[in-house]
């Protein structure tokens, strides 16, 4: 009885070692193969990651300067924008109607540039303008008065009858109290003889 | 006596015509009277002699203002531009006065001076400390008295008391007063704005009337002379401002458009003025509130620079109806209206003088510039009065009819002149810094 009991027992034992054994011997032959494997495609991975955030930050840097670009492109339009605005603006407020001595009449080079004020108006349509009558300083103020009157009358009825609303226009009369040239000779009067506009 | 203003007369005009008048209230002399005549060709300047004063006591006070006095004297008389006058300023051995009175003149002496004319003053202190004046004009030729005033009053009034003598000698050839007493009002842009000032009627004391800092441009003085209405940018729009001179109330006419050209019709507390409310430049009578009366003229084009005859009937102004501007009557009761001027297409600027018999206006004509003309409502003759002297504008008579205050240019940039209504003697008003234009010369007073 107590021999096989011995025998039970180093049985158990050699399956026991025989257990332990093959579980070691699984760890180190197999074990280091799948390391290897597992590293690899790690550094794959890792590799990959490497060339798409670099193909990412190529991607950004392209959209960067696309938007950089798009945005310069967009200052200069809005710049080139404003400038051609401020350009008809400035053109609107210098550009002046010229009279003949002692008339309020519109020759067709006043009309010309009346209807490019008309062209601005209607770009602006909330601007309130006002038309100066203004006349040389040959004959007799108190005349010239009532004929810069008339002159910026004749310039806004034109502006009128193009359409555009009467209650955008006022006028007054400077007579021949603000000269833009104070020469006294023919170019300097004909400057001076003038409907002007200036933005109420 | 009643001969003896015609001596003068015959001496001053030359064969040409005179009427007489009689003068209404001198109390030491009563004459008859010529009047310059104003169509004459030419002025002969009357020689007269204003020898030193006679003080009638010794003493600083007399001293003093006899020696400021004949001073003052000699230039009021020679303002007028009437008149030679010899004052014993430049020559040492001018020979003085024996006494003031007819019986102490040696007319002989003066006869030898070249002079027709003789003024004499004669100061004294009464009891009271006032000063009394005596002033005569002798006609040296027929060596008579033409006129004496005995004034009293305040001894600083001395300048005031030779005003008044002034203005009677005045009187003894033009037959109106009223220049010694009378002021200016004109537009100065000295400050770098056009403001309204006000002077004496030789162009000293000078006073700022607005201090807009604006364009104030055409003042017109009411016939009582205590109103002044005139043109100011100072709210935007050229509107019309109503203003009492002293303590300055008053009222603001705003319409839309023009409120200019204001001119008070003599006598009453209203006035005309140039509106465009309703689109065109009409002229509209308002009373001195400011209110609408009624429109005066109905053209369709430009009508501006309404001014009164003396009685108020008749309105001349400036009208475009007929395409450019040219000056027309209106007959204030029936509204009737002619037109005065056909030479020329730029006649402007009216106004009339005291005794309503004539017009003076600014006529353009090609190649001789702008220039002052005087017209005579009976006939229609037409005179230059200014040539080749730069633009000449806004002439205003002074309220005897005897000056002519105006613009010109002659200098470069534009003063004030004056000439006498015959276009003579031609000379600056005054020294200012800038600009000056427009004189308007107060009115001959009338109350209302």
């Amino acid at each position: 009885m107590a021999a096989k009991m011995w025998v039970r027992y180093g049985l158990v034992l050699a399956i026991f070692c025989v257990m332990v054994l093959a579980s070691c011997a699984g760890k180190t032959g197999n074990g280091d193969l799948a390391a290897q494997q597992e590293l690899a495609e790690q550094q794959r991975l890792e590799e990959a990651e490497r060339v798409a955030a670099e193909e990412r930050a190529k991607q950004e840097e392209k959209a960067r300067i696309e938007a950089e670009r798009l945005a310069r492109e967009k200052a200069e339009a809005e710049r080139r924008e404003a400038e051609r605005k401020a350009q008809a603006k400035a053109a609107f407020l210098d550009t002046h109607v010229h009279f003949e001595f002692d008339s309020f009449a519109l020759t067709s080079e006043a009309m010309k540039v009346l209807d490019a004020k008309v062209v601005w108006l209607r770009a602006n349509p909330d601007v309130k303008i006002m038309v100066e009558g203004h006349c040389d300083e040959r004959g007799t103020r108190e005349y010239n008065l009532a004929l810069g009157d008339r002159r910026a009358r004749s310039a806004k009825k034109y502006l009128v009858d193009s359409g555009i609303a009467e209650n955008r226009i006022a006028t007054i009369s400077y007579g021949e109290e603000r000269p833009l040239d104070t020469a006294k000779n023919e170019a300097a009067w004909a400057k001076n003889r003038r409907a002007q506009f200036v933005i109420r | 006596m009643k001969t003896g203003g015609m001596g003068v007369a015959s001496k001053i005009f030359f064969g040409v015509l005179f009427w007489l008048i009689m003068l209404q209230g001198a109390p030491m002399a009563r004459e008859a009277v010529p009047i310059i005549d104003i169509q004459a060709p030419s002025l002969r300047k009357i020689p007269i002699a204003i020898p030193a004063f006679l003080p009638g006591s010794e003493g600083p006070l007399l001293h003093e203002i006899a020696g400021q006095g004949l001073v003052y004297l000699a230039d009021a008389v020679d303002f007028s531009g009437y008149f030679k006058v010899s004052s014993g300023r430049e020559t040492a051995d001018f020979p003085r006065l024996e006494g003031i009175v007819a019986s102490k003149v040696n007319f002989s002496l003066w006869k030898n001076q070249g002079v027709e004319l003789l003024a004499t003053v004669g100061l004294a202190v009464d009891g009271e400390g006032q000063l009394e004046m005596e002033c005569r004009l002798f006609d040296v030729i027929q060596e008579n008295l033409l006129m004496g005033k005995r004034y009293r009053g305040p001894a600083s009034d001395f300048r005031r008391m030779l005003r008044l003598f002034a203005s009677e000698v005045l009187f003894q050839v033009t037959g109106r007063q009223g220049l010694y007493e009378s002021r200016l009002a004109f537009v100065s842009d000295s400050t770098g704005h056009k403001e309204i000032y006000i002077c004496d009627y030789d162009g000293t004391g000078i006073r700022q009337e607005t201090r807009d800092q604006s364009i104030a441009l055409s003042p017109a003085w009411s016939s009582d002379g205590n109103w002044l209405a005139y043109t100011s940018y100072v709210r935007g729009n050229p509107d019309l401002y109503i203003r009492h001179l002293e303590g300055g109330r008053g009222v603001v006419v705003s319409k839309p458009g023009l409120n200019i050209t204001p001119a008070w019709v003599p006598g009453a507390f209203q006035l005309a003025a140039t509106l465009s409310f309703e689109g065109n430049q009409n002229i509209y009578m308002l009373t001195g509130h400011g209110k609408i009366i009624k429109k005066l003229t109905h053209s369709w084009d430009i009508d501006v620079s309404p001014a009164f005859s003396p009685d108020g009937k008749q309105m001349a102004f400036v009208s475009r109806r007929s395409g450019s501007p040219q000056i027309y009557m209106m007959d204030m009761e029936s509204e009737e209206i002619r037109r005065l001027t056909y030479e020329g297409n730029y006649n402007t600027s009216p106004a009339f003088s005291p005794d309503g018999g004539h017009l003076v206006f600014v006529g353009m004509r090609r190649g001789e510039g702008i220039n002052i003309y005087r017209m005579d409502l009976g006939g229609g003759t037409v005179v230059q009065l200014t040539h080749n002297s730069g633009d000449n504008e806004d002439p205003s008579w002074s309220p005897d009819g005897s000056l002519i205050a105006f613009t010109s240019s002659r200098e470069g940039v534009s003063r004030l002149y004056v000439m006498t209504a015959y276009g003579t003697d031609q000379r600056r008003l005054l020294s200012m810094p800038g600009a000056q234009t427009t004189p308007r010369w107060s009115l001959k007073p009338v109350r209302f």
